[in-house]
C-alpha cells in the first residue's frame, strides 16, 4: 500500500488529534465477542488476567476460611479428613499455582509495555493464548474439584503419597495437569515479558534508566524459564508413573522418590522469589512518588534482584531436610539459605534508606509498603531459622513453617500488591479508589493478618502438626487456634472492603486525571485509561525517572498510523532498531489454548489424548502462524 | 504543532535479522525453556544411575548402530539448514526452496531410523526407572524432531504459494537455528543412551 505525499509528510511530525484518532482506530481491536475473544491488547489481556487471579484468590481464600472455621475448636466435625485433605491442597495449588505467579505476570503483561514506552507486548498472540491456557487449567481443576476428585495430596504431592499406590484415581492426574497447564502459561508469558522488555523499550531507556518494576519483571521472567520447566517435567514424569506404569519414582524398580522431591523444590523454592520480585518491584515503583525522592541506592537494588534469582536455585534442598540426606550437602543449603538474606536485606535497607530522607505522603499504598516491610521481615527472620538444620527438624511439618510462609507470601507479596491495586487503579480504570476505605482496608488487612498467623508459629513450637483435620482437647491448641481463626475473619473483612471499593469506584463516573499521584513513571504521561496504542506518539527517555527529567520532551515520529507499527530498538542502550508490523486480533490463540486444553484433559484418561490431541493442536497453529493474505 | 523535539525513524528497515529480531529471542526463550527439560531429564537419568547397583539394571544396553547412523544423518543435516540459512538471510528465494526440501527430506529420513532406535533400546519402558528414563529422553527427543520437521513442512509450503514478504525469510531464518538446538540437544542424549549405558553403574 503506497502512502499518499500528505500523509507521508505528517508522518515526520508528532500526531495531531485527527491522526491519533487514526491511530487509535488502527489498534482498537473489533467489536462485539468475536473480537472481545480474539483481543491482542496487553491492557485487555493483563486485565483479564488480574481480575481472573483475583478470582481464584477468592475462592482459594474461601478454602482457608473453611479451614479455619474447621480448626476453631477441637474435634470439630464441619470437614471430614478426606475433604479436608482435599481442600488444604486445593487452597495451596489455587494460591500458588492458580493467583501467585499469575498475578504477577498478569501485572507485568499490564504494566511492562505502559512503562517501557511501546505500544503491546512482542508477541500479543502468544500472551491471549497463556491467559487462556491458565483460565482453562483454572477451571478444569476447580469442575474436578466440584465432582469431588479435587487434589488431595497437598501442592507438592510428595511420591509415593501421590504415587498410584496410594492416590488412586484420577484426583493426582488433574493435580499433575494443573502444573502443566499453569506452567504452559507462565512460560510463554515470561520469554514474552523477556523479549518485550529487551527490544521494544522506548529509544533512551538503557538498561540503566530502566524502571525498577520492569528490573524485577525481567529477573522474574528469568527465573521462570529456568524453574518452570523442571516441575513441568516432573508432572509429565508422575503422570507417567500413573498412566503407563512407568517406575521413575517407584524404589522397587530402581525409580526413586526423592528424585520427585528434588524435580519439584527446584522449582518451587524459585518459585517464591518469582512471587516476591515482582512485588518487591512494585515496592519500589510506589515508594517513589510517596516519598518524593529518587530510590536510595538505585544500582544495589538491581543487583539484588539478579543476586537473589541466582541464589535462588540454589538452596531447594532446605526443603527436604527431614529426607535424609548426607550432612555435608545439609551444610551447603544451610549456609546457601542464609546467604539470601544478604540481597533481600540490601533491597530492604535501600528502601529504609529512602523512606528515610523522603517526604512521606501518607496514602494507602504506603501503608500497604510499610505493612510490607514490617510483616516481610518478620517472614524472613523466621526463615533464617527454618535454615538451620537442628531447628528445621525440630519444626519440620508444624505450624511453625505454616506462619513463617505465610508471613514471607503474603507479608511478603500480597500486601505490595494490594498497594499496586490502589496504586495503579486509577491509571487502568480512570477513577481514583476512596482513600477512607483504603485505610479500613489496610488497618483490617494488618491486624487480621497478624491475628491469624502470629499465634501459629507459637502452635507449631507446641508441636500441633500442619495439615491436620482436627486435634484433641486436651493438647490446649484451642484458644490460640481460635485465635487464629478470628483473625481469618478479619483478614476476610478487609478483602471485602477492598471489594466494595471498587465497586463503588467503578460505579463513580471517570475523572480521567492521566497522574494523579504525581509519579514519575512513563506510564502516568498517557491517558487514563490509556488509549489502544498505549501512546498517540512514542516517548523517547531522557532519565530514569521519566516524568521527572528536565528539559524538552522527545517523542518518536516516522511511524505508521495506518498499520500497527512498533518500534524495535537495541538491547543495552534502546537506540532504534527497526519497525515491525504487529500482528492484528485474532480467534486463533483462543483456538489453540482450546485444542491445547482438550489434549491435556484427554491425556488424564488415556494416553492416546497426546497422539488424537497434537492433531487439533497442530491445526490452529497453522492457523495462528499463516500469513494474511494482504502481505504479497 | 507541537512543539516538541522529534525523532524520525521513517528512514528504519521493517525487520532485521539474527539477534536484532524479536524472532530471534523468541526462539531462544523457546530454546531456553526445552534445554532446561533436557537438562532435568539428563539430570534424571544421572541421578537414578548414582542411586543403583547395576547399570542398565536387567537388560543389555540399547544396540548402538540405528543410534549412530541417525547422529552421522542429524549432523548432516546441519548442512542444507545451514544453506537455507543463508539464502534466508540473502532473501534469496530460490536458494530457500531448494535448501528446505532437502533439509525435510532429511528429518524424514532421521525420523523413520527414529522407529527402529525404539525398537532396538532392548527393553519397554515400564520395566523398570532406567527404562522408563531412556524412553522418555527418546521421546521426548522425538516430539522436538517432529515438532520442527512440521514447521519446516509448514514454512517450504508458505515458500512455494505465499504469502511472502521480506519477513517471512527472519522466520524461516530462525526456524534454522531452531533446528541446530534440535541438533546439539540429540549430542549429549546420544552419549548417554547408548555410551554411557554401555559404561555400566557407578
Amino acid at each position: 500500500m503506497k502512502l499518499s505525499p500528505e500523509v507521508k509528510a505528517a508522518l515526520h511530525e508528532p500526531a495531531t488529534d485527527t491522526e491519533a484518532a487514526l491511530l487509535e482506530r488502527t489498534w482498537a481491536r473489533p467489536r462485539g465477542l468475536a473480537g472481545w475473544l480474539a483481543s491482542t491488547d496487553h491492557k485487555e489481556i493483563g486485565r483479564r488476567f488480574v481480575v481472573t487471579a483475583f478470582a481464584f484468590f477468592l475462592l482459594g481464600g474461601v478454602l482457608a476460611a473453611l479451614m479455619r472455621l474447621q480448626l476453631s475448636r477441637p474435634e470439630l466435625g464441619l470437614l471430614d479428613p478426606d475433604l479436608y485433605n482435599q481442600v488444604f491442597s486445593m487452597h495451596g495449588a489455587t494460591m500458588m499455582f492458580l493467583f501467585a505467579v499469575p498475578v504477577m505476570e498478569a501485572m507485568g503483561v499490564y504494566l511492562v509495555p505502559l512503562m517501557i514506552g511501546t505500544r503491546n507486548l512482542a508477541f500479543p498472540r502468544l500472551a491471549a493464548f497463556g491467559y487462556y491456557i491458565y483460565l482453562f487449567g483454572g477451571v478444569m481443576i476447580y469442575v474436578a474439584f466440584a465432582f469431588d476428585t479435587g487434589i488431595e495430596t497437598g501442592w507438592f504431592s510428595n511420591v509415593p503419597l501421590a504415587g498410584p499406590e496410594f492416590s488412586p484415581g484420577k484426583r493426582t492426574d488433574f493435580y499433575a495437569q494443573l502444573i502443566t497447564f499453569t506452567a504452559l502459561s507462565a512460560m510463554v508469558e515470561a520469554v514474552n515479558l523477556i523479549v518485550t522488555i529487551l527490544k521494544l523499550r522506548a529509544p533512551g531507556m538503557t538498561l540503566n534508566r530502566m524502571p525498577l518494576f520492569v528490573w524485577a519483571m525481567l529477573v522474574t521472567s528469568f527465573m521462570i524459564v529456568f524453574a518452570m520447566p523442571t516441575v513441568a517435567t516432573g508432572s509429565a514424569m508422575l503422570m507417567l508413573d500413573r498412566l503407563v506404569s512407568t517406575q521413575f519414582f517407584n524404589p522397587a524398580e530402581g525409580g526413586d522418590a526423592l528424585l520427585w522431591q528434588h524435580l519439584f523444590w527446584f522449582f518451587g523454592h524459585p518459585e517464591v522469589y518469582i512471587i516476591f520480585l515482582p512485588a518487591t518491584g512494585m515496592v519500589s515503583a510506589m515508594l517513589v512518588p510517596f516519598t518524593r525522592r529518587a530510590i536510595v541506592g538505585y544500582t544495589p537494588v538491581v543487583l539484588a534482584l539478579i543476586a537473589t534469582a541466582f541464589a535462588g536455585f540454589g538452596l531447594w534442598v532446605h526443603h527436604m531436610f527431614a529426607a535424609g540426606l548426607p550432612k555435608l550437602g545439609q551444610s551447603f543449603f544451610t549456609a546457601a539459605s542464609m546467604l539470601i538474606a544478604i540481597p533481600s536485606g540490601t533491597q530492604i535497607f535501600c528502601w529504609l534508606a529512602t523512606l528515610w530522607m523522603g517526604r512521606l505522603r501518607f496514602t494507602t499504598p504506603l501503608l500497604f509498603v510499610l505493612g510490607f516491610l514490617f510483616t516481610f521481615v518478620m517472614g524472613g527472620l523466621t526463615g533464617v531459622m527454618l535454615a538451620a538444620v537442628p531447628f528445621n527438624l525440630q519444626v519440620h511439618d508444624t505450624y511453625f513453617v505454616v506462619a513463617h510462609f505465610h508471613y514471607v507470601l503474603i507479608g511478603g507479596a500480597i500486601f505490595p500488591l494490594f498497594g499496586a491495586f490502589y496504586y495503579w487503579f486509577p491509571k487502568t480504570y480512570g477513577r481514583m479508589l476512596s482513600e477512607r476505605l483504603g485505610r479500613w482496608n489496610f488497618a483490617l488487612m494488618f491486624a487480621g493478618f497478624q491475628l491469624t498467623f502470629f499465634p501459629m508459629h507459637i502452635l507449631g513450637l507446641h508441636g500441633m502438626p500442619r495439615r491436620v483435620y482436627t486435634y484433641p482437647a486436651e493438647t490446649g491448641w484451642g484458644g490460640l487456634s481460635l485465635l487464629a481463626s478470628i483473625g481469618a475473619g478479619v483478614l476476610g473483612l478487609s478483602v471485602l472492603l477492598f471489594l466494595i471499593n471498587v465497586l463503588l469506584a467503578l460505579r463513580r463516573p471517570r475523572e480521567n486525571p492521566a497522574n494523579p499521584w504525581h509519579a514519575d513513571g512513563l506510564e502516568w504521561s498517557t491517558t487514563s485509561p490509556p488509549p489502544a496504542c498505549n501512546y498517540a506518539d512514542l516517548p523517547v527517555v531522557r532519565g530514569r525517572y521519566a516524568l521527572w527529567t528536565k528539559g524538552e520532551p522527545t517523542v518518536v515520529t516516522g511511524l505508521r498510523r495506518d498499520r500497527m507499527f512498533v518500534l524495535v530498538t537495541h538491547v543495552l542502550d534502546a537506540q532504534p532498531d527497526h519497525k515491525r508490523e504487529m500482528p492484528a486480533p485474532s480467534l486463533w490463540p483462543l483456538l489453540a489454548a482450546l485444542a491445547t486444553t482438550a489434549l491435556f484433559i484427554a491425556t488424564i484418561f488415556t494416553p492416546w489424548g497426546v497422539v488424537w490431541g497434537l492433531i487439533p493442536v497442530f491445526v490452529t497453529l497453522v492457523g495462528w502462524f499463516w500469513p494474511k493474505q494482504d502481505e504479497s | 504543532m507541537k512543539t516538541l523535539h522529534k525523532l524520525d525513524v521513517s528512514e528504519l528497515p521493517e525487520y532485521a535479522f539474527g539477534h536484532r529480531s524479536i524472532m530471534w529471542w523468541g526462539t531462544m526463550g523457546i530454546v531456553l525453556i526445552e534445554g532446561t527439560m533436557f537438562v532435568a531429564l539428563l539430570g534424571t537419568y544421572y541421578y537414578l544411575r548414582s542411586q543403583s547397583t547395576g547399570w542398565p539394571p536387567e537388560s543389555p544396553p540399547p544396540d548402538l548402530w540405528f543410534g549412530t547412523i541417525n547422529t552421522v544423518i542429524l549432523l548432516a543435516s546441519c548442512v542444507p539448514n545451514h544453506l537455507y540459512k543463508k539464502a534466508a538471510e540473502r532473501e534469496d528465494l530460490r536458494g530457500v526452496r531448494i535448501w528446505l526440501v532437502v533439509a525435510v527430506l532429511f528429518a524424514l529420513a532421521f525420523v523413520a531410523i527414529r522407529v527402529f532406535e525404539f525398537r532396538t533400546l532392548n527393553c519397554r519402558w515400564s520395566d523398570n526407572a532406567y527404562a522408563s528414563t531412556i524412553w522418555t529422553l527418546l521421546g521426548f527427543h522425538t516430539a522436538h524432531l517432529v515438532t520442527d520437521l512440521l514447521d519446516t513442512l509448514v514454512l517450504t509450503v508458505l515458500m512455494f504459494t505465499g504469502p511472502l514478504k521480506g519477513r517471512r525469510f527472519v522466520d524461516v531464518a530462525e526456524n534454522g537455528m531452531y533446528w541446530y538446538f534440535v541438533v546439539w540437544a540429540w549430542l549429549p542424549i546420544y552419549a548417554t543412551i547408548y555410551l554411557v549405558s554401555r559404561g555400566g553403574g557407578v
